[in-house]
């Protein structure tokens, strides 16, 4: 992709005079850290709050009656019982059971609201339209942008700004005014602490950055912490974690698997590769998707073979760095599910050499979401 | 004592036959936080341009490649328990190893000071 395909968000000005270091991602000049770096910005979302620009992500707008049962033939997931106001993590399915990408789904009263990965906004919008057209009205809503206000006191920060807002619980969501301007804020987001995702018109967007960055909690941070916090969540990346060859249950995602849409469910498949994922569910997968915590103080990257204790390659890591709140490496990755209890003690090939890591829980930090 | 640079922004600093080993600012400020060095084992025999040392920072791997041929006499332990000492300050308390070098003349290709100023100028 040359420059001059790279887009920019509505925050691109505000990244720039906050001293953002800006790289491509997902098809956007994005900042991957500010002045502050890394660590910092990770640390400081752990503690207090954090702004994070992802208006890269993509936002679609599903209306018409049968607009649920319409996405329900695409995901693994209850969408009709889904209440008012309420989300769902969900994945888009391909016919061997892998996965297009991750998204969370919205009930937002008379349409269903979807957010999904910036990298897969192209792909995942042609699937919508060549699947579900004839029985419902998709709009993407390419004048809407999208931050991501997260951590402990994003609560104290909302109670301030919207106060309407701050009352929801994980996984809800609402119709909010911030400084005037009328936005959708749920309560979720990416780095397992408590938070908000607020879609806001785009051309709004700068001044409700702005008014967040002023609240004395509030820094801004990159795109470099956002990874690092999701990954001590125990969260996919797609694209690395989860991937089309990869199935839900290869990627333990099964909580995401709705009972009523399982084998002996009421209204069970209908999406494409449910009778992999059943078989599957049934009889598990070969491997499956573990925590993985280096024993020395060496990162583990992304593409790092993993060998049982014979020798042979029984895995890979498909997201490594380094955890600014454990202060140390982290991993997850895909190993042979003989290999996958907690504690069992592997190696990873780095550089020609081996690292030992061990199967760990995850997530690595604990998620603090807002239950009320 | 003198001072010289690489192309891959490492500094090597020369008293007669030793010399001290380490990377540049604009190499720390490229890399971001670092987080864990591999340096060499003492008496290890390197080639100029071998990697000698992994550099892991919060973003990514990168690798130190020595600037002369020669005998790792001494490594910073320092850097094992605070590696950031690398970005704070990587012209002095950040320094990876120190060598016995082969043919201090091999030094001569490499830039000085204001050389090595155009030339990171020159990467804009």
């Amino acid at each position: 992709m040359s420059n001059d395909e790279i887009k920019q968000t509505p925050l691109f000005e505000l990244h720039q005079e906050l001293g953002g270091k800006i790289v491509p991602f997902a098809g956007y000049a994005m900042p991957v850290q500010y002045p502050t770096g890394i660590i910092k910005e990770h640390l400081h979302c752990r503690e207090s709050a954090s702004l994070f620009d992802v208006s890269h992500m993509g936002q679609v707008k599903l209306t018409g009656e049968g607009a649920a049962q319409a996405l329900e033939s695409l995901v693994p997931v209850d969408v009709i019982d889904l209440p008012a106001f309420h989300q769902r993590y969900a994945l888009f399915t391909n016919d061997e059971g892998g996965i297009l990408d991750d998204l969370i789904i919205t009930n937002a009263g008379d349409h269903l609201f979807l957010v999904v990965n910036g990298a897969c906004k192209e792909q995942d919008i042609a699937h919508l339209q060549s699947n579900i057209a004839d029985q419902c009205d998709i709009e993407v809503l390419t004048e809407q942008a999208l931050l991501a206000l997260q951590g402990p006191k994003a609560g104290d920060v909302m109670q301030r700004l919207a106060p309407e807002a701050a009352d929801l619980v994980f996984m809800t969501a609402t119709q909010a005014q911030i400084d005037g301007v009328e936005c959708f804020v749920t309560r979720s987001g990416y780095t397992g602490e408590d938070g908000f995702e607020i879609s806001m018109p785009a051309d709004k967007a700068d001044q409700i950055a702005r008014l967040l960055l002023d609240q004395a909690e509030v820094e801004a941070c990159g795109l470099g912490a956002r990874d690092s916090l999701r990954l001590e969540a125990g969260l996919c990346l797609y694209g690395h974690d989860l991937t089309t060859q990869t199935t839900p249950v290869e990627a333990s995602l099964l909580w995401a698997l709705s009972k009523v849409r399982r084998a002996d469910g009421d209204r069970a498949g209908g999406y494409p590769g449910a009778s992999v994922i059943f078989e599957q569910i049934k009889n598990k997968s070969a491997q499956r998707r573990v925590g993985l915590q280096p024993q020395g103080r060496a990162p583990i990257r992304e593409g790092a073979e993993i060998q049982g204790p014979d020798g042979t390659i029984i895995g890979r890591v498909t997201s490594g760095g380094f955890g600014a709140t454990m202060n140390g490496p982290v991993a997850m990755g895909y190993v042979n599910r003989e290999h996958s209890e907690v504690g069992t003690e592997l190696n990873a090939v780095v550089r020609g050499k081996l690292q030992p890591l061990t199967v760990a829980k995850l997530p690595f930090v604990t998620q603090r979401y807002y239950r009320g | 004592m003198t001072k010289k640079y690489t192309e891959d922004h490492e500094w090597i600093s020369v008293d007669g036959d030793s010399a001290t080993v380490g990377i540049t600012d604009y190499a720390q400020e490229q890399l971001g936080e670092v987080v864990f060095i591999e340096l060499p084992d003492i008496d290890k025999a390197v080639d100029k341009g071998e990697e000698s040392a992994v550099i892991e920072s919060v973003k990514a791997a990168g690798e130190l490649k020595s600037p002369a041929s020669g005998t790792v006499t001494e490594v910073n332990e320092a850097l094992n328990d605070e590696p950031g000492k690398v970005n704070e300050d990587p012209a002095g308390e950040g320094w990876f190893f120190k060598m016995k070098l082969n043919d201090a003349s091999e030094l001569d290709g490499l830039m000085d000071e204001s050389a090595y100023n155009d030339y990171v100028e020159s990467l804009g």
